[in-house]
């Protein structure tokens, strides 16, 4: 089996995040990057599917990661390759810089169509800086694949993949022919972390660098020019206020349901 | 606006002084502490254990044997192993100590000065953490003096026949293998004791107020029968056993600031969020004298075990080198724990925090892989040229 997955380098969310003054995006030189936390579920998933499975034919399973980004993104590739994947796929170029979503799935999508159209392209659910989750959804489309999204749990049997979306009120089965792009969220599994095996061995995995023009893609498809949508100012959050106190007289436990239904939480 | 607070190595943009491999280790041990040791730890500590099952999660992570090369072991830097006792001992000194003992003495003992056969018969699941190690030299009444040791390994016919007793012996209780320095008409020899072999027993030291999350054994071995190749052919002097010392002490080295910078970020936090005549102790000059004092010592401990790695990792480390080191990084972390015990006021006593159990273990780690005592003399005796020992 044969697997891509689409990862993404992220601003360290831990990081005091902040736009660039110049252009309005999110300001990747002034806080460290790292591999989106959402991904590394994919990850796992990916290399849950294939350890163990070796095809009818005997030929053995790939796992190749693939991030569109800057130089950086390379620590992306890095990590995912130290956790276990085979290959990675790095596609950089000064024009890809803001791009929008529908930009990146036009370039994520001509990438798979370069390294081969896999059985399964996984993703997470969304980025943690952008957080739009519309990605998975567009790129199964362009490359014309069935979209199976925000899966709990995915088994592959035969040609078929078997994912399980959890709702608020039910839970449901989905399954779709391979080829199929699965979007898995943040409770299908635990993501390992590199062992010092899978740390050493990464030095030695193939990694390839796309430009544009390696994926035949138009320059002025993608970028901040061929957004469609700009970000028109900035503004600091407001400091955060200091909690509120409830004092027990009785009613502590019902004043802790208001709160919580009022924020939504449950 | 405030600053945002900056940790205390990262005041220094450590960092920046690593490799990405070398953050990679450093990271992936800091999710095991996190997941495996963090939750668990004071308990263990109360109780007075450490569950040998721990071995097999950090076999799987690749600690055990990291530095070494072949038979199943990763083959990493030695500043990425020091790292690695850095994180470890974050989490506490018995989990640094158990991967210090079976890597570097057990393990190294082994791969340094053993046979082909021995190498492929422990090593790789030794790694694995299928097979725990312990390493026998300290004796009752031979410490800092090893020479003087009165186990006896002698011939009779093919076999050997080992009679003693070693003291404060790391994991001698879980172990499966016991690695055991002995006399012989040759001189210092090490032997290879399956822990089931007949002769032999194992006594859990009972009653530390040190270390308690690790396993402190006595060892006897009262006519212990041993085949002609359960010796380790490479070695037939006290080098054999320094050699793994050096190994051990040298991850100590990181490890002892481990436990410090752990004391310094509870003690910040802390400082940061406690309030005394209304105003978080923090923003007191008190306060902040210990907090950037104890800072100084870390990042000053930090870039010594850096220095000295780099050398190991170049090959041009030497022993009287590591004793700077351990001396050094060894001395402060005490003072370091023990400060950031006043920051924390009565919260400080408890098992609650961290401070006093790593002030606790450091007294141990002051002591074991040779004394504070001992690494003052041989740094006397490189500056002088004269031996106050021997």
């Amino acid at each position: 089996m044969n697997i891509v997955i689409c990862i993404k380098y992220v601003p360290d969310a831990q990081a005091d995040l902040t736009f660039s003054e110049s252009d309005n995006t999110t300001d990747r030189l002034g806080v460290e990057g790292l591999l989106s936390e959402l991904d590394e579920y994919a990850i796992e998933a990916g290399l849950k599917l294939v350890e163990g499975a070796v095809g009818p034919d005997g030929a053995a399973s790939t796992v190749t990661v693939l991030t569109v980004g800057p130089d950086r993104a390379a620590d992306a590739i890095k990590k995912a390759l130290q956790m276990g994947a085979n290959a990675g796929v790095h596609v950089n170029d000064e024009a890809i810089h803001g791009s929008d979503a529908v930009a990146t799935s036009l370039i994520l999508a001509q990438a798979i169509k370069k390294i081969g159209i896999p059985d399964l392209v996984l993703t997470g659910m969304a980025s943690t800086d952008g957080a739009m989750g519309v990605v998975p959804a567009m790129l199964a489309e362009r490359l014309g694949l069935p979209q199976v999204t925000l899966a709990s749990e995915v088994t592959v049997e035969g040609e078929t993949v078997t994912i399980r979306r959890d709702g608020d009120l039910a839970s449901e089965t989905i399954t779709a022919s391979l080829p199929a792009l699965v979007s898995v969220t943040d409770q299908i599994n635990e993501p390992r972390y590199p062992s010092f095996k899978g740390i050493m061995a990464a030095k030695k995995k193939p990694v390839e660098t796309w430009s544009l023009a390696d994926l035949g893609v138009d320059a002025a498809l993608v970028g901040l020019g061929a957004a469609w949508t700009t970000v028109e100012s900035f503004a600091k959050r407001p400091p955060r206020v200091k909690g509120q106190i409830v004092t027990d007289e009785g009613e502590g436990g019902t004043r802790l349901a208001e709160f919580l239904t009022a924020q939504k939480f449950a | 606006m405030t600053p945002v607070p900056v940790g205390p190595l990262e005041l220094l943009g450590i960092d920046h002084l690593l490799s990405d491999e070398e953050r990679a280790v450093q990271q992936s041990v800091r999710r095991l502490v996190d997941d495996s040791i963090r939750p668990r730890i004071a308990q263990w500590y109360e109780d007075g254990t450490f569950p040998a099952e721990m071995a097999l999660t950090f076999g799987r992570l690749g600690l055990l044997g990291m530095h070494l090369e072949g038979y199943g072991c990763a083959g990493m830097s030695a500043v990425a192993y020091g790292l690695a006792c850095l994180e470890l001992e974050a989490g506490d000194t018995g989990a640094r100590s158990f991967v210090s003992v079976q890597g570097s003495l057990a393990m190294f003992a082994i791969h340094r000065w053993g046979s082909q056969e021995q190498k492929q018969q422990w090593l790789p699941r030794m790694a694995a953490g299928e097979l725990i190690g312990c390493f026998g030299l300290t004796e009752p009444d031979f410490g800092s003096d090893p020479a003087g040791m009165r186990t006896r390994a002698r011939r009779d016919g093919q076999d050997w026949v080992l009679d003693g007793t070693k003291m404060w012996i790391t994991n001698g209780s879980i172990a499966d293998v016991a690695v055991v320095w002995a006399g012989t008409d040759a001189g210092i020899q090490g032997f290879l004791v399956p822990t089931d072999n007949p002769g032999f027993t194992a006594n859990k030291i009972p009653g530390k107020l040190s270390l308690r999350a690790s396993v402190t054994s006595e060892l006897v071995l009262e006519g212990v029968r041993l085949p002609a190749d359960a010796v380790l052919p490479g070695i037939q002097s006290l080098r054999g056993p320094l050699s793994c010392l050096d190994e051990a002490r040298f991850g100590i080295v990181f490890g002892a600031l481990g436990a410090a910078r752990d004391c310094l970020e509870i003690a910040l936090d802390y400082s940061r969020s406690r309030e005394v005549f209304n105003r978080p102790i923090g923003g007191y000059q008190l306060t902040q004298q210990k907090l950037a004092d104890m800072t100084l010592e870390l990042q000053k401990g930090f870039l010594l075990a850096l220095h000295l790695g780099r050398l190991k990792d170049a090959g041009r480390l030497e022993p009287r080198q590591i004793s700077l080191g351990k001396l050094n990084n060894a001395r402060e972390a005490m003072a370091i724990a023990r400060q950031c015990r006043t920051i924390l006021g009565a919260n400080g006593i408890t098992l609650e925090y961290s401070v006093l159990r790593h002030a606790n273990n450091l007294e141990s780690v002051l002591t074991y892989e040779g004394t504070a005592e001992m690494h003052t003399l041989v740094i006397g005796q490189a500056l002088t040229g004269l031996s106050a020992f021997s």
